[in-house]
């Protein structure tokens, strides 16, 4: 079984699996990070979305031995208390129902506001409709990006 | 009573429970003092729902699922309203799976605050006396001088306190009163504002564990290779390639078909692409939609009668314009983002099982059946449901984690993948209808008949149907509402092997898409208004007529065609509130835009108005979702759509602004969960006919407008 070694949330884990192993089920068996969800194992609802050197990337199809040596943000990572602006708003506003969905949400949204710090409607459409809300919190979170927005965003 | 309550305690019979309720007298007083009797319960255990720290912490243990509804929130705030504690220092979990405590456990009917309202309040206050008992005991002083006030018991007269955390102990001790006095609502500090949820930080932080997240030492986890058909079963199978790939550990054959148990999910499905089965594909494997519906349109006429008044032949007959129609909806997945999972440990002292579930009990009565242990020794976790909707009070993934742990011998974590969530049934049944409808010279209805066939719901789930009606199939079809003269409704099950289940708001998915719908065809048939219409025949129900006019006022129904641009409405009473809603709805370029949706919610009573808002919301999403995409189709027996990209969800930039109206002039507390599906469906449906002058009878929407 190959060895890899890959930086999550600014520490390093060296896991033995085999090559294909998607980064999720690396995150959620090997490393117990379980705060990234699985929802469809083929990239069509972003529930696993991490940030891949800030970038935001679908983690249920992503195989380990593609991930190389960029850094890996998860949910857990994001802050050690609640502290991020994205997740402020989200409790501001009071986003999640059920819950499953919202990390992958709270990483894109969280991406999205490094690239574009005040974003419009439009780029907020354009970056979150991919990630599925079974609960329909859309409008919600629409509402949470434009105050985390006006926080600072990142 | 409508035909869902109807449902639902036929579901609880048919469960083999005992209602809840009842045993109000005996977790009340399952306080310490019966703990110190027993060694059974932790200090600070006020009674079944409340337990006080020392340090202050309150924590609420609450019998209901969390899948997402805020259901642990709101019946937190009637605790905590009564027991008059401060919010900040309050946390909830599930409550232990114990029907000595807290009767039959079952989420579902938008039942929990309905079923609990009182209760709550009755717990709340029973700990809020003992604890001001307990304070009176410490100073010498009778009860009666002593108060309740922000987690604090006073001494009013020489303004002494004590804190509940330095009195639970000995509250705990106390019996509890027979009749705790309730608070006047008008007091309320907590019930009736805009609560936070109590589940918000650790769903935003990602610690919340819900099933999927579960482990426990020694753990496989196992994927299932199911039947490809409905009614289908296991031929042979051979599990020498699936051995082979490392990290899979066991193939073994159990009732719903062959696991495959590994080290983890990855090595599991790898094991399970591996596998080769041969397949019995059943007596349904040549089924089709089409083989289906041909059975269904059989079978219109030969239905139970479920209301019949007057006489529809001789009116329709007699009557200025006639309409026959035909309507269908599909089968439709859950799709829980959370694909259905769950955790069993069978051993020989005991079996141990976490999932979450929407039906803790009947998950132990389930691991007690395979098992053989007794009751008391399965211990059922409850987690956080990544939705629920229905699908998990079906509990199939618990029989078959129970069935491979003990096969295994070891701790068993069955995952269904998304196909496998997708395809494993328990679906939204199928529902074929068939109306004729009339109309006098003054466009007012003379004559209904509305023939419906649909799975049942009741004889899946092993119950009884009596007169061979279902009332989970003909909800607010056969108690129609509307004053018309005439009204004949059926009803017949076509024996599907596609098993069936409660999906959000149940039939109402589909009887008020099909009423709503149909009653505007008339409406335009005779020339009417729908709203006038509708208003003019609802003089019996003064809710509906009352939520009705206020969705259509707040949306400016007066307006109701401008700019490409038209307006739909529908109304429901079910779950004991009333809901009516208008759909603002554009046809662009063949592209179905819903941009607006106006929902006036009679609930009787409010607990958490953030939570009403939310679940109308929610369940407009969820109803949208399926009018323009859902469709669960049927070839060679088995499901078809597997993942998101042949069965849509709703996505962020078709999410319609929802402006919500509450109304609650003190009529009895209804439900919210499932309230705001229904009436998506017919008011954009009816917003296209306006738009097109064409009716939709076949749900989804789809893509029929683009060329």
């Amino acid at each position: 079984m190959p060895e890899y070694s890959l930086t999550v949330n600014g520490s390093l884990h060296t896991v033995n699996v085999p090559d294909d192993t998607p980064l999720l089920w690396v995150l959620r068996d090997e490393l117990e990070l379980t705060g990234t969800k699985y929802g469809c194992g083929a990239g069509q609802c972003r529930s696993c979305t991490v940030l891949l050197d800030g970038t935001a990337t679908f983690a249920c199809v992503i195989q380990i031995k593609s991930v190389g040596d960029r850094a890996v943000q998860t949910i857990e990572g994001l802050s050690d208390d609640l502290s991020h602006p994205v997740q402020k708003a989200w409790l501001e506003v009071d986003v999640p129902q059920c819950g499953w969905c919202q990390s992958g949400q709270i990483m894109t949204a969280a991406a999205l506001l490094a690239e574009h710090p005040d974003p419009t409607d439009e780029q907020i459409d354009e970056w979150m409709s991919p990630v599925l809300c079974r609960c329909g919190t859309y409008n919600r979170i629409r509402k949470a990006i434009h105050i985390a927005a006006k926080e600072g965003g990142r | 009573m409508s035909g869902r309550e109807v449902s639902r305690r036929t579901f609880v019979q048919v469960s083999g429970g005992a209602g809840a309720g009842l045993i109000l007298g005996f977790n009340l007083a399952c306080s310490g003092k019966q703990a110190a009797a027993t060694g059974s319960l932790d200090p600070g255990v006020l009674n079944a729902w409340i337990r006080i720290g020392n340090d202050e912490s309150v924590t609420f243990l609450i019998s209901e699922s969390e899948m997402g509804q805020g259901t642990h929130t709101a019946l937190s705030m009637l605790l905590a309203e009564e027991l008059e504690v401060d919010w900040s220092h309050i946390s909830s979990k599930h409550a232990p799976t114990d029907r000595s405590l807290y009767g039959r456990q079952s989420t579902g009917g938008s039942t929990s605050i309905r079923t609990n309202h009182e209760r709550m309040r009755v717990a709340g206050a029973s700990a809020r006396e003992m604890l001001i008992a307990a304070g009176g005991a410490r100073w010498g002083v009778p009860a009666s001088e002593c108060r309740a006030e922000a987690g604090q018991v006073v001494h009013t007269s020489s303004g002494r306190s004590l804190s509940y955390g330095s009195l639970a102990d000995e509250a705990a001790l106390l019996s509890a009163p027979d009749e705790p006095s309730l608070k006047d609502p008008a007091d309320y500090h907590l019930v009736g504002r805009r609560m936070p949820r109590l589940d918000s930080p650790e769903k935003v932080d990602g610690s919340a564990v819900f099933g999927l997240d579960v482990s426990v030492p020694g753990m496989l986890t196992a994927l299932v290779a199911r039947p490809p058909a409905f009614g289908g079963s296991v031929g042979s199978f051979d599990a020498a390639a699936a051995l082979a790939v490392p990290g899979v550990r066991h193939v073994v054959e159990i009732p719903a078909g062959v696991v495959v148990a590994a080290d983890g999910f990855w090595a599991a499905k790898r094991g399970r692409d591996a596998l080769t089965v041969e397949w019995n594909p059943g007596k349904f494997g040549g089924e089709s939609d089409d083989s289906i519906r041909e059975l269904c349109r059989k079978l219109a006429d030969h239905g139970a009668v479920v209301t019949d008044e007057g006489d529809v032949a001789k009116a329709a007959a007699g009557a200025k314009k006639r309409i026959d129609a035909e309507y269908d909806a599909p089968f439709l997945a859950h799709a829980t983002m959370e694909p259905v999972n769950c955790v069993a440990d069978v051993r020989d002292d005991g079996c141990d099982i976490w999932t979450g579930t929407q039906a803790p009990t009947s998950a132990q009565d389930i691991g007690a059946d395979i098992t053989g242990l007794p009751i008391e020794q399965i211990r059922v976790h409850t987690q956080m449901l990544g939705g629920g909707f229905g699908r998990r009070s079906r509990n199939d993934f618990v029989g078959e984690a129970v069935h491979a742990s003990k096969a295994l011998g070891a701790p068993v974590k069955i995952v269904y993948t998304r196909e496998d969530d997708m395809r494993a049934g328990s679906y939204r049944p199928v529902a074929y209808n068939r109306f004729t409808g009339a109309v006098d010279g003054n466009g007012n209805p003379v004559a209904w008949e509305h023939r419906i066939v649909s799975p049942s719901i009741l004889l899946n789930i092993g119950a009884r149907l009596q007169e061979g009606i279902d009332p989970t199939s003909t909800e607010n079809a056969g108690d129609l509402g509307y004053a018309i003269p005439n009204i004949h409704v059926t009803y017949a099950d076509p024996e599907l092997p596609v098993s069936v289940h409660f999906w959000r708001s149940v039939s109402n998915s589909q009887n008020i898409f099909v009423t709503e719908c149909f009653l505007d065809e008339l409406a335009a048939a005779g020339g009417r208004d729908p709203l006038e219409l509708r208003l003019a025949l609802l003089g019996e129900h003064p809710r509906r007529a009352r939520a009705l006019r206020l969705a259509a006022e707040k949306a400016n129904w007066s307006t109701r065609e401008a700019d490409g641009r038209a307006l739909g409405c529908a109304v429901a009473e079910c779950f004991g509130s009333v809901v009516a809603q208008v759909a603002e709805v554009q046809l662009v370029d063949g592209e179905v835009r819903v941009l607006r949706v106006v929902c006036a919610i009679d609930c009787g009573t409010v607990v958490n108005p953030d939570t009403i808002e939310a679940q109308m919301e929610s369940g407009i999403a969820y109803g949208l979702t399926a009018a323009l995409y859902g469709q669960i189709s049927i070839e060679r027996g088995g499901a078809v759509e597997g993942n998101f990209d042949r069965y849509p969800i709703l996505r962020m930039r078709d999410m319609p602004e929802v402006e919500t109206h509450i109304i609650a002039e003190g009529d009895p507390v209804g439900g919210i969960g499932e309230v705001g599906l229904p009436c998506i469906a017919p008011a954009v449906c009816n917003a296209l006919l306006t738009i097109t002058g064409e009716p939709i009878r076949r749900l989804p929407i789809g893509d029929r407008f683009k060329t």
